[in-house]
């Protein structure tokens, strides 16, 4: 049995002799309340942003170089400088709807710390100029939604939320709205939609950046809820303080959930740029190396999405630039650990099956493709495979990412990095996010997918039989 | 029955209320819906239909997106049970034929009793508490076979009754804003400037226009 967490209430998480940012709470079993929210320095940051103005905490936010935690990275204070000037109203939609594979943060911020990502709504729509906040929760948390709702209500009966907020002109209303069930609504235009009403799949871009044409057509700005939460430390310390955490193209911290095959699979708050997938996976503060003492096999590094590594890559740290120049992302924060019991085809089936199942069927690579790699790589798997169906997974993967496709270099190989992205032939990343691991799994180990197929005949002509049909016995 | 009682109509109301447009409650209606009658019905799809003035046709279209609105009768427990790599990599398949075997039933079914419906579900959000399963949506973490046991032994005899709500329910507890308190939604046709607390010339960056 691998080791519990510490507090029961945070379930996976464990802390460390390291700086926090969103999980200095955690240790509460009561961090979800009001009470032990201000008493341990919460709304401080927004009282610190009201006696600033809007422009003057925009800009703060943008010397922290905080970055996206949603997949993309994109720094938030420059995503919120791309609304139009003079176009109202504009709105603010947390995307809260986690569900990547291997993803686990965003859930333990809403279930623990409410509070803190309110906060860091007020404080990013008073930055922004924003009329209305739209809290959007994956329908599978019940938990994280009951939490919220009560602590919206305390937040409202406090004064924090609505109008004339701490006795300022600020007003705004925080919406709790609840998903049903879609992995694609995680995309920033799938969510959109999914708050207007309809079914969720993504829009083009352009015209529809959220930013310029977001919910109702209004400039609309996206946000994480890890990178909301980052927001009351930044307002209260001030962006110095945070860029002393991390490195200057990476700072802060970040919140990376390890699950698999290592003894201490965990959410973990890490030093970002700094800190390697090695500290990560063998480190005593952390993971405490692989299961059983078996040897590292292979790891995804940044969510189901992204392709996979090898012990190779162990020295790569949290900077995308770098995950990125090796053939991987680092996504959404979520590594994936195999060992070398691993069985590498039915491991990527696992997450093949995942995409083709959420395709949302909008883009036709992705609907019909998608389905045809999760059939192909189930028959592999189930040993009724042939060498022609390795072909066409990959023919079938050239129709969804057209060209050369991202993957780690291998020593024991001989193969050379190809740097991320891929081309794609889909509105978002759902459709080659079917093709990443299987394209993984048959790129680094060729050999567990060539044992796995049994040859199909070269077919030249067409069989006929020398005897006509009907005659005879 | 499967019109909103007329307790639910109030409910339904407030939350129409706070969207600038109406259509954006559609989900959440549906999901009132399901928690007043277990599933979703042509009927409550109808009464969300006239409460926020789209056909029936557009909230069945709607709702049939999404995984979690069932259109048929459940089980009051519905026992997800994750299958995504985190939890295939130590035991959720073989978690997933324990169930079977022992509910007798196949993935995507309910018990003869109509207590249990057992499905697949993909990732979460728990992946290091791997394998995982969600009743009504509520996390069971590191599941082995005699715990899987244990918690059908447990939802049997209603010692759950207080953790687990029957299938349908989400929060036990729903936003409430005060009135006094609401700033309140508008349409976005009928906002014209920008909020009192932003002074424009300041809310205009350098690179505000940027792209």
């Amino acid at each position: 049995m691998t080791i519990e967490s510490p507090f029961a209430w945070a379930p996976g998480y464990y802390p460390g002799d390291r700086p926090e940012i969103v999980t200095s709470r955690f240790r509460y079993d009561d961090a979800h309340t009001l009470e032990r929210y201000v008493a341990t320095g919460g709304y401080e940051g927004l009282k610190a942003a009201l006696a600033k103005t809007p422009a003057d905490v925009h800009a703060e936010v943008r010397a922290s170089t905080l970055l996206g935690r949603g997949g993309a990275g994109f720094p938030a204070g420059v995503k919120w400088g791309f609304t139009p000037e003079g176009v109202w109203p504009r709105y603010l939609v947390v995307n809260g709807d986690e569900s990547e594979p291997g993803t686990y943060k965003d859930r333990l911020l809403m279930e623990c710390d409410p509070h803190q990502l309110i906060e860091g709504c007020l404080i990013a729509s008073y930055a922004t100029g924003l009329s209305q906040c739209f809290l959007y929760v994956r329908g599978e948390m019940p938990l994280a939604h009951e939490r919220i709702a009560t602590a919206l209500d305390e937040a409202y009966a406090a004064g924090y939320i609505g109008r004339n907020i701490l006795g300022t002109d600020f007003g705004l209303d925080i919406i709790l709205h609840t998903g049903a069930g879609a992995y694609v609504v995680g995309e920033e235009t799938a969510l959109i939609e999914s708050l207007e009403g309809e079914r969720g799949m993504p829009r083009l871009k352009p015209p529809y950046f959220p930013a310029s044409v977001g919910l109702y057509g209004q400039p609309t700005i996206v946000n994480n809820v890890e990178t909301l939460s980052n927001l009351p430390f930044i307002a209260r310390e001030g962006s110095a303080a945070y860029t002393a955490i991390g490195t200057e193209s990476s700072p802060g911290t970040r919140m990376i959930a390890v699950s698999g095959h290592v003894r201490r699979p965990g959410v973990y708050e890490i030093v970002n740029g700094s800190t390697t997938f090695r500290d990560l996976i063998y480190g005593d503060d952390f993971c405490q190396g692989i299961r059983d003492g078996n040897e590292l096999k292979t790891f995804v590094p940044g969510g189901g999405s992204a392709p996979w590594f090898l012990p190779d890559q162990l020295d790569i740290p949290f900077e995308g630039p770098q995950a990125g120049a090796a053939g991987s992302m680092l996504g959404s924060g979520a590594v994936m650990v195999m060992d070398s019991t691993t069985d590498i085809p039915a491991a990527a089936l696992s997450l093949v099956r995942f995409y083709a199942h959420e395709s949302c069927g909008k883009c036709v690579p992705c609907r019909e493709g998608g389905t045809w790699l999760y059939r192909l790589v189930e028959r592999i798997v189930a040993g009724h495979g042939t060498d022609a169906d390795l072909q066409t997974i990959l023919d079938v993967g050239e129709s969804i990412c057209p060209g050369d496709m991202p993957h780690a270099s291998s020593e024991r190989l001989g193969i050379d990095a190809v740097p991320f992205p891929y081309k794609m032939t889909t509105i978002c990343f759902v459709g080659p996010s079917a093709f990443v691991p299987i394209h993984s799994a048959m790129t680094l180990f060729p050999e567990e997918f060539d044992a796995r197929v049994t040859k199909r005949e070269e077919r030249r002509t067409i069989p006929v039989s020398s005897e006509p049909v009907g005659v005879g016995q | 029955m499967s019109r909103f009682t007329d307790h639910n109509v109030i409910v339904a109301k407030e939350i129409i209320s706070r969207y600038p447009k109406q259509k954006s409650a559609l989900i959440p209606l549906v999901h009132l819906s399901q928690e007043q009658n277990g599933y979703v019905t042509e009927d409550g799809m109808r009464h969300v239909a006239e409460l926020i003035d789209v056909t029936p046709a557009e909230v069945y279209g709607t709702a049939s997106f999404y995984e979690m609105f069932r259109f048929e009768p459940t089980g009051k427990y519905l026992i997800n049970i994750c299958g995504t790599m985190s939890c295939a990599l130590l035991g959720g398949e073989s978690l997933m034929h324990h169930a079977e075997e022992s509910l007798g039933v196949r993935a995507g079914s309910t018990t003869d009793d109509g207590l249990i419906t057992l499905q697949h579900a993909e990732c979460q959000a728990a992946c290091t508490e791997a394998p995982t399963l969600q009743v009504n949506y509520r996390h069971r973490y590191r599941v082995t076979h005699d715990s899987f046991d244990q918690l059908v032994d447990d939802l049997r005899n209603g010692r759950l009754d207080d953790e687990v709500p029957p299938h349908g329910t989400l929060g036990r507890n729903r936003q409430q804003i005060p009135a006094d308190r609401l700033v309140g939604a508008v349409h976005p046709d009928d906002v014209t400037s920008g909020p009192s607390w932003v002074d424009v010339a300041e809310d205009a960056p350098a690179e505000g226009a940027a792209r």
